[in-house]
């Protein structure tokens, strides 16, 4: 019995451990910039292009954590992440707006707080009323069904028409002749809209997605959505309700994107709905994919460096996306090579060995003493 | 006059009284009373007037050729199957209309002919699976890590533990299940079900791929399981020493029908259960 109790607390840790790395990683990394945005080290600074892409960065983190809750963790294969994000970034958008022209709202960083929340609550809307109806199909019609909702949402939001008249919103559905100044113009998108974005929001933001997925997915509810992936019969026959818990991963899922959705849409002074397109979707699933099905870490790093590659890749002009799809092959097929398992295996087993002798002998200068 | 030609239309049926139970469980009501259960596949009778009572601490023996019917027995108690006619009574409640998860809720957990682990979990996460309706925090309280959280999660380590030990398995607690032996798969799938708290445990060969030895501790440990937790068992199984070893009440299947109830010995000596299982002795 002592013995397993010892063997629990490792298993804990180990989770811990693993954990604690995602978030520390993050933590660093962010730190990093802020010492390359700051310029206080000769040689290490940051190129506009660059410094222009890092929130966009950690929208795609955000995107990427969340649609892997949906596609690792739930096991559904979802293509209308994009649409989330939409939904989040136009509510967020008018929000932010919304509290300027009522209540001349000029805290920045408060703004933007409500207008992610405002995101978020809509995109978990949506995510409801979706999935509702998606979520009785399984596999490749799933796929196709979360596809045609992401494709009903950009075209809904490219109809939708909202201006503001002092603390009067209105919303037009395919009528642009609304009273008072256009805050969103239909197809044109959103224009005007004052950039409060932030790269500090972005990362507060990052660490409240991590720490919501991470601790979802180590509590009872998460484990039951897990259970649901592996087997559904078997989870139903366990007592756990398979609805319930899809309806979840994917609420929780779509939440995250719309929050994500609006500190995209609060990033640049024009927002169209065709920025949400198809290909955005698949974009961040490229991420999901590449980082690991399932694995939170890797989605954050294949987000950050596949965003930064076509940016360093400029220098290949024309030829920047046939050398981006190259890395794509190469990682794809790299981390699946045998070779590299053995050789990642050869350097854990020699840095617990360095570990081990290192121990030993600090024990035995214990000793000694 | 109508009430009369009424009556004539009414098509009268036996309820099923023959009905046994072990000595010891009579004055306690039946765990599990299936009446008039059918099925129907597109035409094809898989079940048909299934009648069943099971005792409180009875442990059940479902046996019969391949492609019986048995497992669609299961099935349909389980409620993974509707019945096209007649009820199940778990515990003097009807399941008509019921979904696998009621049921479940309802005291019935079972264990599966082609293992259905959760493979990529662990062991302990596995019977934490099974403990999942014992232990009550929400999500948020999940996510936030709130104080209940963590008093639930010590009790729900503390009894997967405790489950575990029932097959001597705490010390593979951090094991993945897809990469234990097959043996230790289905004793894991027992404890994972037992982590429910039925009062009606299915067991679907549970001494499949085991060998002699395995199958005897398996035997041991099915009565032990009865004796601690007082619950009834009922299984399928090919093995007719574990079958006649541990069943108290016995029922055969053929061709979807029951085709003989009884005790071990009854069984063994019933011309009509000889016959499915070996077919028709030549006359002369």
């Amino acid at each position: 019995m002592r013995k397993c109790e010892v063997t629990g607390k490792m298993k804990m840790s180990k989770k811990l451990r693993s954990n604690l790395i995602t978030y520390g990683i993050v933590i660093a990394a962010f730190l990093l910039c802020q010492l390359a945005l700051s310029g206080s080290i000769e040689g290490f600074k940051m190129s506009r292009s660059l410094k222009g892409q890092l929130v966009p960065i950690c929208v795609y983190i955000v995107m990427a954590v969340s649609l892997n809750l949906t596609v690792g963790i739930s096991g559904e294969l979802s293509l209308g992440h994009a649409g989330f994000m939409s939904v989040g970034a136009f509510s967020g958008i008018v929000m932010s707006s919304w509290l300027v022209s009522a209540f001349q709202m000029e805290n920045e960083t408060l703004r933007l707080i409500l207008a992610m929340l405002t995101g978020g609550a809509f995109a978990g809307l949506a995510g409801v009323l979706i999935g509702i109806p998606v979520l009785r199909l399984r596999g490749d019609y799933l796929a196709i069904v979360t596809l045609a909702f992401g494709e009903i949402i950009r075209n809904v939001l490219n109809c939708l028409y909202f201006s503001l008249d002092g603390a009067n919103l209105y919303i037009g559905f395919n009528n642009p002749n609304l009273p008072g100044k256009v805050i969103v113009n239909g197809p044109m998108g959103a224009t005007g809209v004052s950039k409060i974005a932030t790269f500090g929001m972005g990362f507060a933001l990052i660490l409240f997605t991590l720490f919501v997925v991470l601790n979802l997915i180590n509590s009872r509810s998460g484990r039951a959505i897990m259970a649901i992936r592996d087997n559904r019969i078997a989870a139903e026959s366990m007592g756990i309700n398979v609805t319930k818990y899809k309806m979840m991963a994917f609420v929780t899922s779509a939440v995250l994107a719309g929050m994500a959705g609006a500190l995209y849409g609060l990033n640049f002074s024009t927002v169209t709905a065709s920025k949400f397109r198809f290909d955005t979707s698949i974009l961040v699933l490229v991420f999901v994919v590449l980082g690991g099905i399932g694995n939170i870490r890797g989605s954050v790093i294949a987000a950050t460096v596949l965003t930064i590659l076509p940016e360093v890749l400029r220098a290949f002009s024309d030829y920047r996306m046939l050398v981006y799809a190259i890395v794509l092959i190469v990682v794809m097929l790299a981390t699946n090579s045998p070779l590299l398992f053995n050789l990642m295996e050869k350097c854990r087993t020699a840095a617990a060995r360095f570990t081990r002798g290192h121990a030993k002998a600090q024990g035995k200068e214990g000793d000694a003493a | 006059m109508t009430q009369y030609k009424h009556k004539s239309d009414t098509k009268m049926v036996p309820v099923p009284s023959m009905a046994i139970v072990p000595e010891r469980d009579i004055d306690k009501a039946p765990v599990l009373e299936a009446r008039h259960l059918g099925i129907e596949f597109g035409g094809l009778k898989a079940v048909d007037d299934f009648n069943l009572t099971i005792g409180k601490t009875e442990i059940a023996g479902l046996i019969g050729p391949n492609g019986a019917g048995k497992t669609t027995v299961f099935n349909l108690l389980t409620k993974v199957y509707q019945p096209t006619t007649g009820t199940v009574l778990l515990n003097g409640k009807d399941t008509a209309g019921m979904n696998t998860v009621q049921a479940n809720k309802l005291g019935i957990a079972r264990t599966f002919q082609n293992i259905r682990l959760f493979s990529n979990m662990t062991v302990e996460e596995n019977v934490r699976i099974g403990l999942h309706n014992q232990v009550k925090y929400g999500m948020f309280s999940g996510i936030l890590r709130l104080p209940a959280y963590w008093s639930q999660e010590k009790k729900q380590h503390e009894q997967a533990l405790d489950l575990l030990s029932i097959f001597d398995m705490q010390h593979m607690a951090d094991v993945k299940a897809g990469s234990l032996p097959y043996g230790a798969q289905r004793r894991l799938e027992i404890v994972r079900a037992l982590a429910t708290h039925p009062s009606l445990l299915l067991l679907d060969e549970p001494a499949a791929g085991m060998n002699p030895h395995e199958t005897e501790e398996l035997m041991e440990n099915i009565i032990k399981i009865r004796d601690k937790f007082q619950i009834a068992v009922m299984l399928i199984e090919h093995d007719m020493n574990l079958v006649m070893g541990i069943c108290e009440g016995i029922c055969v299947l053929n061709y979807g029908r029951v085709i003989a109830k009884g005790t071990a010995d009854e069984i063994q000596q019933n011309p009509v259960v000889i016959e499915a299982y070996l077919g028709k002795q030549k006359e002369g």
